[in-house]
């Protein structure tokens, strides 16, 4: 159940450790068997202060070449959701349950050499301050190439090629001289690519990108959008993508996740959630973004602050935030499926009141 | 020396004063007398402007230490790192308006506020508040001037003071330059924490027990206490969550309308901009490249790099669009292109855009724009 590196051997043993990665990866695959299923995911944080349910009952699943946009505020849990998928939640944090399954494998049960495998290689993170993924004291080639040759046995040559054809991939001008750089002569929006296309070196299967464009202008966070798309659409790499920005998720995404308060709310296709929400928060969110709504006019803003995941109350954990809430609320809602693919986490919705 | 003459005048002297140490107030008193306003009421502007800025320059220098200057005089190619941050901005706003700064990072927007809000000199040109020139006043005249003009910044956690309770940040300048005195300080204090939607039971808080939408409304409401009457929003709730962002813009609007607040509002969201603001400054490396009325310049901007700013602005009611970036980024301050500083970039750039700066012209009324496309053409 809980720390995966308690020595089971089932599912991880099966699949061996040294795989072609390379070829695997190469070939687009419209295959039906999701690339990543979340299950029930738990994970939570055992603080002097409480346990802090930072995710809790997280389910959703992403197929090859499928964008997922994972939508919250800060504090909804769902960079742990990332955090959990590649086993990197630190103590006082663990999963406590569910299952998540990477092309049929469960990662919880996972060993900590399956998952160093695993990582950098089949599952790539991109993360939102690039200055903290990247050495600071590491040149890009070296970094590049250690990545190459951690997960695949080839020459520093070879390994040096695949960097350049990867920084020329993601529109780096003059890949050569960067490759000879360090990360603080880089700009915020090169090294964000520079992790980018680190991250797509090994051409993974998964990609989990949080908040990979918060920190930088419009104009670099278009370009970052567009390769991410343009990679994802050639390899077939699945891609969640984790942000706060709506907007941002409509313009990429083919299936939104909304989450509050360490649980999915609603889940459905881009045009789904975002042209008929069913839930009263993804309403809400929608109604404060400034450009959907008329010039000058008041937004329509979610009153009060998002809870404390310590001790939340019982029953639906948006209630107090929610206009059309009342006692039925009380109860933890389950999630219904109202359409195919298409879950909501509250006991008003119907998919008639969609429109209204 | 009117405000046209003043761009051209800039244009010739910018690259010799490149390599020279150009920092200093000389500069600045040189150029803060002159009747630069006849070529302000072709603005087409209806009474005075409540804050006007004409020819701001600023740079930062990094100066050579020692070992490099003794390198330069032998020879080496080393000088000072001089960063036009801002150069040469003319801006007048009206009484009652919102006006949106928006540009890159490194476009020299934050600086431009900074030096607004007087928390930065200029290194050359004149800030007027009232019609005067704020470095012209008499010193009582210039501390009204500068509580008038009060700033709100970014980051709601670097900005207060954590070792001060609420009711402190609050009523401190307000005490201290006299507006209140001590016995109405707490009454005063709470009115204020109502006005911008705080409970006043949490003046004796200090930063650290509030949320960061809370922590922002401190912020203002320590901008308010001076009883401003132009506020300079530094990217005030690019650091909130998209929920609490609408709140503190609500807040933003219904103060405008209680107070009678001018902002300049600075942003890189162009979607918040055009919810709040009445009339946008575009700005690119350190100039002005477009002014226009909200509504016209997201209808129809004119300047090449307005649009493609706009238009890659993402937005809910576009799926799955596929990005047409601007090729390259935004050049490095410390040495900027010639002539036109978008021409590296600009897809309709001609010869005549590496080699002179273009003027920022009036092409429709209350529109001014940066470009040759608009005077003559590019190839000229």
């Amino acid at each position: 159940m809980t720390q995966a590196a308690s020595g089971s051997t089932t599912s991880a043993a099966q699949a061996s450790l040294t795989q072609p990665s390379v070829a695997q990866g190469a070939s687009v695959k419209p295959s039906d068997a999701p690339t990543l299923e979340v299950e029930a995911l738990a994970t939570h944080f055992f603080t002097k202060s409480g346990v802090v349910r930072a995710v809790d009952g997280v389910s959703f699943e992403v197929r090859a070449g499928e964008i997922l946009g994972l939508v919250g505020e800060s504090g909804s849990g769902k960079s742990v959701s990332g955090f959990s998928i590649l086993g990197l939640v630190d103590p006082p944090g663990r999963i406590v349950s569910g299952a998540i399954r990477f092309q049929g494998e469960d990662l919880v049960t996972a060993t900590s050499e399956r998952m160093r495998a695993l990582r950098g290689n089949r599952i790539a993170m991109i993360f939102q301050d690039p200055m903290m993924t990247l050495n600071p004291v590491l040149r890009v080639d070296t970094q590049m190439i250690e990545t190459v040759r951690a997960h695949t046995a080839c020459s520093k040559a070879e390994a040096e090629d695949l960097a350049l054809s990867a920084l020329q991939q993601v529109g780096i001008p003059a890949p050569a001289d960067r490759l000879r750089a360090y990360p603080h002569e880089l700009s915020g929006g090169m090294r964000q690519r520079v992790a980018i296309a680190i991250a797509f070196l090994n051409k993974p299967d998964l990609i989990i990108a949080d908040e990979p464009t918060t920190a930088l202008d419009v104009t670099i966070q278009a370009q970052i959008i567009h390769e991410a798309q343009t990679l994802c659409r050639q390899t077939g790499t699945a891609l969640i993508w984790i942000t706060h920005d709506l907007a941002v998720v409509a313009a990429m995404a083919d299936r939104v996740a909304v989450m509050y308060a360490g649980r999915i709310v609603e889940t459905g296709t881009t045009d789904e959630v975002i042209d008929e929400p069913l839930h009263p928060y993804t309403k809400g969110l929608i109604g404060s973004v400034p450009s959907h709504n008329k010039r000058g006019e008041r937004l329509a803003q979610i009153p009060g602050m998002t809870p404390s995941l310590t001790n939340l109350p019982p029953g639906c954990a948006f209630a107090p935030r929610c206009p059309s809430a009342d006692v039925a609320c009380a109860v933890e809602p389950e999630a219904r499926e109202l359409a195919p693919g298409r879950f909501v986490r509250c006991v008003h919705a119907s998919a008639e009141e969609g429109l209204a | 020396m009117s405000a046209t003459d003043d761009r051209a005048g800039r244009a010739t002297d910018t690259p010799s004063a490149k390599g020279g140490n150009v920092e200093g107030p000389t500069a600045s008193a040189a150029t803060a007398e002159g009747p630069g306003k006849a070529s302000n009421a072709s603005r087409g502007n209806a009474g005075g402007p409540i804050l006007e800025t004409r020819g701001i320059v600023k740079r930062f220098v990094k100066k050579l230490d020692l070992a490099g200057r003794i390198a330069a005089r032998l020879g080496s190619s080393d000088r000072d790192v001089v960063v036009h941050a801002v150069d040469g901005v003319d801006l007048a706003i009206q009484p009652g308006e919102v006006v949106g700064l928006v540009g890159e990072s490194g476009c020299g927007k934050s600086t431009l506020g900074r030096v607004i809000a007087g928390i930065l000199p200029p290194t050359q040109g004149s800030v007027h508040y009232g019609g005067q020139d704020r470095a012209t006043m008499s010193a009582r005249e210039e501390r009204d001037a500068r509580l008038a003009v009060q700033m709100i910044f970014q980051d709601p956690f670097a900005s207060l003071n954590p070792r001060h309770r609420v009711e402190r940040i609050i009523a401190e300048a307000p005490l201290f330059h006299g507006l209140i005195d001590k016995a109405e300080a707490r009454d005063f204090t709470q009115g204020i924490m109502r006005q911008v939607g705080l409970d006043p039971e949490f003046m004796r808080r200090y930063p650290h027990q509030f949320s960061g939408g809370q922590r922002s409304r401190i912020g203002i409401a320590r901008a308010l206490a001076v009883k401003p009457s132009f506020l300079v929003c530094d990217e005030a709730i690019a650091a909130l969550d998209v929920s609490i962002q609408a709140q503190v813009l609500n807040l933003f609007m219904d103060l405008r309308a209680d107070l009678d607040l001018t902002y300049l509002f600075i942003s890189h969201d162009l979607g918040v901009v055009q919810h709040i603001a009445d009339r946008v400054v575009i700005m690119y490396l350190g100039r002005v490249v477009e002014v226009a009325p909200a509504d016209e310049l997201f209808a129809s901007a004119n300047h090449p790099y307005a649009q493609a700013l706009l238009a890659e602005v993402p937005r809910l009611d576009q799926r799955k669009r596929v990005f047409q970036p601007i090729k390259g980024e935004i050049p490095s301050p410390i040495d900027p292109p010639s002539g036109c500083h978008f021409h590296p970039r600009c897809p309709h750039a001609g010869p005549r855009c590496a080699r002179d700066v273009p003027a920022l012209k009036e092409i429709a009324p209350q529109r001014l724009a940066a470009c040759h496309l608009n005077d003559g053409g590019v190839t000229v």
